[in-house]
Parts: C-alpha cells; sequence; structure tokens
C-alpha cells in the first residue's frame, strides 16, 4: 500500500467518521438498528451542494445537513414511537422517502461542487500543507470534537438517561423519563451526525449524488464492529473513540482489499459491498470463534 | 392519600381470549398505610399495581393520588410520586451502567434532567452512606457495573432507588418471589426498615400468606378482579394464616377447583 493510498483511506475514515458515530449512537446506545442512514448521508449532500452552489458558506452547509439530518431521524423515532411502526421499518419508509426528497432538494440526481468555495479547500489555503495531509487532518480535527462532545453528554443527566433507554426501557420510565422523547432525540441526533458527514463528503469528493447513500448502514455497522473487536468497549468514552478508529481501519482494509493482486484476479471497487459484508461476518464470528478455541470459559 | 374509584380493565375485549383483569375495584389509602395484598394468580393483583402506576390506560374509573387526578397522566409523568420495585430483579437496575449512575438516575426521579454532569463527588459521598446502609459491601463497589451482581444485590439496590427519592407511594410486586429464601428474607427486612424509617405508603403484593399477616397494617385479598377481603388493625393483628387459607378455599369453592384438585 503507497503512503499516497494510505492517506486516501485515513481521509475516507475521518470523512465518513461523524457517520459512524451516529451509527454507535442508535445501534448501541439506543438499541434502535436505525436504516435512516442510507438517505440522510445524500440528504445530507443534497442540502450541503445546494447550500454551496448558491454561493453560501460551507460551514452553513453542514450546519443546515446536520438540521435536515436532524428532522429526518426524528420523524423514523416519531413512525417508531407514537405510531407504534417497528424500528427498522420505521427508519425504511424514512429512507426511502428521503431518495424522492433529495431530488427533490438537488432537482437532479447529482451536482457537481468544482470551482466552489469548500471547507476543504479553506483548511489547505489557512494550513499550507499539500491537500492529502491537510483534509485528513481537517476531518479528524471535527471527527474528535464530535466524539469529545458525544462522551461528555453521555456523562450528564440527560445523557445516563440516553444510555438507560437502551438498556432498560422499564427501569428508566420507572426513574420519570419519556423514553418517547429520548428515541425521538436521539436517533435525531444520530442523523444529524450522518448527514454532516454527507456534507463533509460531498464537499470533499465536490459532487452530491443521490445514490452515494447506498450501503451506508452496512460500511457504518462494519466500522462499529471493526472498532469494538480491536480497540475494545469497556467504557462509552472507549466506545466512541473505538467506532471512530474503527471507521478509519476500515477504509484501510478496504483500501488493502482493492490493493490486492492474485496471478491475473484483482478486486474493482464493485466488489466493496462484498467485501464489506464479509467483513462484518468475519468480524461478528470472530469473538464466538476465540471463546471455542479458548475452550468453555465465558 | 390515595384513592382509587371503580376502576376497570379487560385485555383483549371481545376476542377470546377476554380477561377482565379489573373488575371495578375501589380503594381508599390513608398515609402512612403499609398493604399487602394477596389471591390467586390471575386474580388481578399486578394488574392492579400497574393500573396505579400507569402502565397502560385505564377502561374506566379515576386514580386519584395526593390531591392530584392522575388517571390520564403517563407511566413516565407518575412515577414522580411513585416508587416501583419488580419482581424480576433484572427490571429495576440499568445492568450496563454502574452502580452509582444508578443510584444518580435513581436521584433525579420526578426532577428535570440537566445538561450538568450527571455524578459529582458530594453524590458519591451520598450514595456510599446509603449503599452502607444494605450491609452488602456494595459501597466500595460504585463503579461496578450492575450487571455483574446478584438478583439479591441489585434488588436490594432497587429497593434503594426507589426510596431514593421518598416516593408517596411504594409499590412491590412480589419483590422476593425470584429470591432465595435467605436473600428474599434480607430483601423484607429492608423493605420493612425503608417503610418504617421513612413512613412510607406502600402497597405490596405477595404469594406468601406469612409475610402478608406479619408486614403491614392492612391486607386486601384480590378474586377475579375485585377486592374481596379488607382486613386492618387489631383484625389483622390477630390473624392466623389457616384463616386466610380458608378464605381461599371458600372462594375457590365456586369454582369447584381446589389447589388441592389441581396438585392431585
Amino acid at each position: 500500500m503507497t503512503s499516497y493510498a494510505l492517506f486516501g483511506a485515513l481521509e475516507q475514515g475521518f470523512a465518513y467518521g461523524l457517520m459512524v458515530l451516529g451509527v454507535y449512537l442508535t445501534f448501541r446506545v439506543l438499541d434502535f438498528p436505525d436504516l435512516t442512514v442510507d438517505g440522510s448521508l445524500p440528504l445530507g449532500a443534497s442540502v450541503a451542494a445546494v447550500v454551496v452552489t448558491s454561493g453560501h458558506s460551507p460551514v452553513l452547509a453542514i450546519l443546515l445537513a446536520g438540521g435536515a439530518g436532524f428532522l429526518a431521524g426524528a420523524i423514523t423515532g416519531i413512525l417508531n414511537t407514537k405510531f407504534k411502526i417497528l424500528h427498522l421499518l420505521a427508519s425504511i419508509l424514512t429512507m426511502i422517502s428521503l431518495y424522492s426528497i433529495n431530488l427533490r432538494i438537488m432537482g437532479r440526481p447529482n451536482m457537481s461542487l468544482l470551482g466552489k468555495d469548500t471547507v476543504v479547500d479553506w483548511f489547505q489555503a489557512f494550513s499550507g500543507l499539500p491537500s492529502y495531509v491537510s483534509t485528513p487532518i481537517l476531518f479528524a480535527v471535527i471527527c474528535s470534537v464530535a466524539v469529545a462532545a458525544l462522551i461528555w453528554f453521555l456523562h450528564t443527566e440527560k445523557g445516563f438517561a440516553f444510555l438507560a433507554t437502551g438498556d432498560n426501557k422499564q427501569m428508566i420510565t420507572s426513574q420519570g423519563v419519556n423514553t418517547d422523547v429520548v428515541i425521538i432525540f436521539g436517533v435525531g441526533l444520530s442523523n444529524a451526525l450522518v448527514a454532516m458527514s454527507g456534507a463533509l463528503v460531498a464537499q470533499n469528493q465536490g459532487s452530491a449524488d443521490v445514490n452515494m447513500g447506498v450501503g451506508t448502514i452496512v460500511a457504518g455497522l462494519a466500522s462499529v464492529i471493526v472498532g469494538e473487536t480491536v480497540f475494545g468497549d469497556k467504557t462509552i468514552s472507549r466506545a466512541f473513540i473505538a467506532a471512530l478508529l474503527g471507521s478509519v481501519l476500515y477504509r484501510v482494509a478496504i483500501a488493502l482489499a482493492l490493493g490486492l493482486k492474485l496471478g491475473s484476479f484483482s478486486f474493482t471497487p464493485s466488489d466493496l459491498n462484498l467485501i464489506t459484508a464479509l467483513l462484518v461476518i468475519f468480524a461478528l464470528v470472530m469473538p464466538r470463534m476465540k471463546r471455542r478455541l479458548l475452550g468453555g470459559v465465558r | 392519600m390515595i384513592s382509587i374509584t371503580n376502576v376497570t380493565k379487560a385485555f383483549n375485549l371481545g376476542s377470546v381470549n377476554e380477561v377482565r383483569a379489573l373488575n371495578g375495584v375501589d380503594l381508599e389509602v390513608k398515609d402512612g398505610d403499609f398493604i399487602t395484598i394477596i389471591g390467586s394468580n390471575g386474580a388481578g393483583k399486578s394488574t392492579f399495581l400497574n393500573a396505579i402506576a400507569g402502565t397502560f390506560p385505564l377502561d374506566s374509573g379515576r386514580i386519584v393520588l395526593e390531591d392530584q387526578d392522575v388517571t390520564k397522566w403517563p407511566e413516565y409523568k407518575r412515577a414522580a410520586l411513585i416508587g416501583r420495585v419488580f419482581q424480576d430483579p433484572l427490571l429495576g437496575t440499568c445492568a450496563g451502567a454502574t452502580i452509582e449512575q444508578n443510584l444518580a438516575m435513581a436521584m433525579k426521579r420526578g426532577q428535570r434532567r440537566t445538561l450538568g454532569i450527571g455524578i459529582r463527588a458530594r453524590d458519591r459521598a451520598f450514595f456510599k452512606e446509603k449503599l452502607a446502609v444494605l450491609g452488602l459491601g456494595l459501597e466500595e463497589r460504585l463503579k461496578t457495573s450492575t450487571g455483574l451482581l446478584s438478583g439479591g444485590q441489585r434488588q436490594a439496590l432497587t429497593m434503594l432507588m426507589a426510596t431514593l427519592v421518598r416516593p408517596r407511594l411504594l409499590l412491590l410486586d412480589e419483590h422476593t418471589a425470584a429470591l432465595d429464601p435467605k436473600t428474599g428474607s434480607m430483601i423484607l427486612e429492608l423493605t420493612e426498615e425503608l417503610v418504617r424509617s421513612q413512613n412510607l405508603t406502600a402497597l405490596m403484593v405477595t404469594h406468601n400468606m406469612n409475610q402478608a399477616i406479619t408486614l403491614g397494617n392492612r391486607l386486601i385479598m384480590f378474586h377475579r378482579g375485585r377486592i374481596v377481603l379488607d382486613i386492618a388493625g387489631e383484625e389483622k393483628r390477630n390473624l392466623k394464616v389457616d384463616d386466610l387459607l380458608r378464605r381461599f378455599s371458600e372462594l375457590r369453592g365456586d369454582e369447584g377447583v381446589s389447589d388441592r384438585m389441581l396438585l392431585c
């Protein structure tokens, strides 16, 4: 693997880092399997693309993307808690609607940001570093701020109610917490992160596309599992850091797989979904295998 | 002061599985009353406690807690007035959270939760003091995950959490039934101690006649979703297990099936 490919993988890992944090928040903290993310990632990209091409600040673009993502997630939460639709189905319904909504937002299937001001350009000009170094640094800083904010939040009184909602709904209801509100806000927050990730990705690759969200949830889950397996999740702080590093590790693994050559055979980007699925299966099976090899100890 | 008027609740109404769980229940509870509740399986005891806690909406009737009509209040809102301990020791605590986190959550029952830090140094001192009363050594394990505790330890912690903020009403639903006899009696002693020291108003469902007689100042018996027996004061103090068993079999008599027949 060339150092250029490594920097590329770091850049991707941190660009999708916010998305992975969002997936961790729903899947692990709230115990809410949320597929809205496949729609909210391109939602964030679409909003950011429209805001940037209309000449507004790329930072404003990221914030507005976050707001739109929050609304999308909140709708999934409302469908689940108020209308009692199964969480998976509720999130699929929102995801599907977002496909149409994203087309409405951009007015076409994809949008180019070439020649427009983006946070990536700003930071490169500010730092004076070559873009393949400055961009991963910028995204890493943004992700670190998000991780710190999430860790702080989950140590507050409200944060405890969040943790408990995903763990034992009866217990926290008996302690006076309306778990419906927690779920609506939590899934909203998660999708706000995912949409902001979409805004970063769009500004980085210079375009937004309605189909860019396909497989987001699988990549997010793969990153979460890789992070947990490699770095552990003993405390909530460690788990969030592990999820972010898992995102980076996942992109490095993908880059390695794409660079692999076996005789005349080599992987192409179209094999990505298969590789990801295999990676998730491997990560899920490994702890079980390890336990079996170590004997019946549990 | 709690007044429950003509409360009814049916499940699966209109289907073959229709169950009239509560069939017009009236009960007046005075402050400081400690009422034990007995009755056979399916008599409506647990449904009654859940109706008070607000787990489901009532079909009809009214529940007034401390001069406030809470009939339409959702469960989480009633939690401000009510402390609960469940039969399942795993239900009352959060397994993934530490002992101190669980206590911190319980300390905020009925209050607004803020973005302030969840556990402060002075909270820890307070938790240690409270946990020491249990005599289980939990005061040295504040940062232990609750999931690592035994059922008895978790139930003791739940008792503490339910009373950390003094509840206007404490609901105990067979809270010693899932524990071994020794742990069960420890939890029972703790219950008596907490109820006495805080002068709590409590309702306790139990299948143990002995417990029902020795604990509390009043005893009620449920049968087919109704209160069929209500004994208090002097009469309760003189009550014997045999008297209760006789009452039970009288009720069973009209069904033509006795416990003895079922056991044969």
